[in-house]
């Protein structure tokens, strides 16, 4: 095939057929359209993590938090117990927090809730997904092994998504690997 | 060396580096240290004003990251002002050592961008490619990246990956408050847009084989849920609700099924949906966790992460759930593992003392080789060649980044996408 451009020295260019039939044809709808739903990014902050409260926090308090209350909850008994790395097992230092959890919902029955469990960084996104949950209904299980009705307690997994401590290192990952127990409806 | 001998040898080389790796300890530094001299090709600007100087880098910018590769330097350039339609003086880019040299020229006609472009054999004064594309102007940079294929495919002989997109989870606002949102962009970081809102937390894309569609999970705080979302209509959906967590969906080789995990009572067991009937069968029962499902590319079978022997290891068992046997064996635990596109490997993300790999196997477990060696990397996706990886890489206290790896291992370089991301998913090459 013979062909001048721009009028300078003709040279034969094999132009190779086949590939230039299925060129003209992708040519005339190579026009990417990729809808979007948000262009512009707009700064959202996601919920603001409850500051991580443990076994020291229980009976510390000097709070006038209203009794049945979620701060009540929080800061008298306390939201959150702590797993060993890649374990699922309730721990000894967790069983009475979760003990005293039983107890304060079995006083206020109208309360349900819901176990969110949490892993550290150290794993990956989907096995930690699986591991959070593992967290969560182990601490569902010891709650209605204490009598509460297990209709009134949900679980997910945050996996490693929400960790409670930025941090990098072996105390961010011991405060990460956690199950939160979130009132959801009925306290004062 | 003249382009075949050159392809030949370094064809020679990647063999050779396979076969030296037995150890997977010694893998990494083995790998990154193999010596594979790149081809050296020139680029010169195509004539047409700006926008040929712009998809000539674009195509430079492709080739050097292949690391195939070796763009030289126009400033070396002897022969200035090529025309698509001369032949080249030949003379003067051996001078310069170049190898191969693709020249082109650029017409804007309207809304109408023709772009002529030739590669040529320089020590064999031959050209070896002539071909021509049309499209509108603003559509530059996928002219470039088929250009880009082009090249690649006739020197190398393999498919070429730089028409695709990568879709990913975008990071923003810090550890412990992070947004993430789902984002896609070009493989080489260009034309980033985000494709939600923020307001839950998305994870997981992944690209359909076949078609602009990707499978991607959100997880609010009372709800986890699977969607599948079309790229071109916009139009998305729930695979559905199910009694319990569902999570890691992944698309089978043809497009047709979706297989994720279903998580009840804490325990988590594969499923895979027919998209077309909507029907769920149940693939895992027994009490470990079962996530990370990947289909072969013939769909015959499907790799997964599992520790029903206790800690995370990989498994492969037949598309009907039969014979799950375990083919990972080198100590520490393994995860992510995804089926390459060539059947010829499974990647998968290691963790072994205190410390995350990159690595492939052998679909019998085989061969396995560590690419990477870092704090936390995680999460491999295939360029649709099989010939690269992408994968995101965080730093103790920083946010993710993406980072691509061949699968030799000796190129590993961070993505051209300055924000932070991770849970990268490659395209199929587009149409």
């Amino acid at each position: 095939m013979v062909r001048s451009l721009n009028g300078r020295t003709i040279v034969r260019l094999a132009l190779v057929g086949v590939a230039a039939a299925s060129l003209g044809a992708c040519a005339k709808k190579a026009q990417p359209a990729y809808p979007t739903t948000t262009t512009p990014p707009v700064a959202q902050q996601p919920q603001t993590p409850l500051p991580p409260s443990g076994p020291g926090d229980v009976g510390t308090a000097q709070t006038g938090a209203l009794p049945g209350s979620q701060q009540d909850f929080v800061v008298n008994v306390g939201d959150r117990v702590y797993f060993d790395t890649d374990q699922h097992d309730v721990r000894a230092d967790a069983e009475p927090i979760l003990a005293a959890q039983a107890a304060w919902l079995r006083r206020y029955p109208s309360v349900n809730v819901r176990i969110e469990g949490n892993a550290d960084e150290r794993g990956t996104r989907e096995y930690n997904l699986a591991l959070g949950a593992r967290r969560a209904n182990a601490v569902r299980d010891f709650l209605v092994g204490q009598g509460l009705e297990s209709s009134r307690i949900a679980t997910i997994s945050f996996g490693k998504e929400q960790p409670i401590d930025p941090g990098s290192g072996e105390d961010a990952w011991q405060r990460n690997r956690n199950a939160r127990t979130a009132i959801v409806s009925g306290a004062r | 060396m003249r382009i075949k001998a050159f392809v030949a040898a370094l064809a020679a080389a990647l063999g050779a580096l396979a076969a030296v790796l037995p150890s997977p300890a010694a893998a990494q530094l083995s790998v990154t240290r193999g010596d594979v001299n790149p081809m050296a090709v020139a680029v010169p600007s195509f004539a047409g004003g700006q926008v040929g100087a712009d998809i000539s880098q674009v195509i430079a910018a492709n080739l050097q990251r292949s690391g195939l590769f070796r763009p030289l330097d126009p400033a070396s350039f002897i022969e200035k002002d090529l025309s698509a339609a001369v032949q080249p003086r030949f003379a003067d880019w051996k001078t310069i050592n170049a190898q191969a040299l693709v020249n082109g020229q650029v017409t804007v006609d309207g809304n109408r961008l023709r772009v002529d472009f030739r590669l040529w054999d320089v020590y064999r004064e031959q050209q070896l490619l002539g071909l021509q594309f049309t499209s509108s102007p603003e559509n530059w940079r996928r002219v470039a990246h088929k250009i880009s294929d082009a090249v690649y495919e006739r020197l190398s002989g393999e498919k070429g990956y730089f028409d695709t997109r990568v879709v990913f989870v975008a990071e923003s606002g810090g550890r412990g408050k992070t947004v993430k949102r789902l984002a896609i962009m070009d493989q080489d970081g260009a034309n980033p847009s985000y494709l939600t809102g923020g307001e839950s937390i998305v994870m997981t894309p992944r690209f359909s084989p076949t078609s602009q569609e990707i499978t991607y999970m959100a997880l609010r705080p009372d709800s986890a849920t699977v969607y599948l979302y079309n790229l071109q209509s916009g139009r998305r959906e729930s695979l559905g609700s199910f009694q319990g967590m569902v999570f890691a969906p992944r698309f089978s080789p043809d497009g047709g099924k979706v297989i994720f995990s279903v998580e009840r009572g804490g325990n988590s067991d594969l499923y895979v949906m027919n998209l077309s009937s909507r029907t769920s069968t149940r693939l895992t029962t027994d009490p470990g966790i079962d996530v990370s499902g990947s289909f072969s590319p013939d769909g015959s079978r499907i790799a997964f992460t599992s520790d029903r022997a206790g800690s995370p290891q990989v498994y492969v068992m037949g598309a009907d759930g039969s014979g799950a046997r375990r083919i990972s064996s080198g100590g520490g635990s393994y995860t992510t593992p995804v089926w390459s596109p060539t059947g010829e490997f499974i990647a998968f993300t290691k963790q072994t003392g205190g410390q995350f790999h990159i690595g492939v196997m052998k679909p019998d477990g085989s061969d396995e080789r560590l690419l990477t060696t870092s704090y936390l990397d995680e999460g491999p996706t295939w360029a649709p060649n099989g010939r690269v990886l992408m994968f995101s890489r965080e730093t103790p206290g920083g946010a993710p980044k993406l980072w691509m790896v061949d699968v030799t291992g000796r190129i590993l370089q961070p993505m051209p996408y300055p924000g932070a991301g991770s849970d990268p998913a490659w395209s199929p090459l587009l149409n």
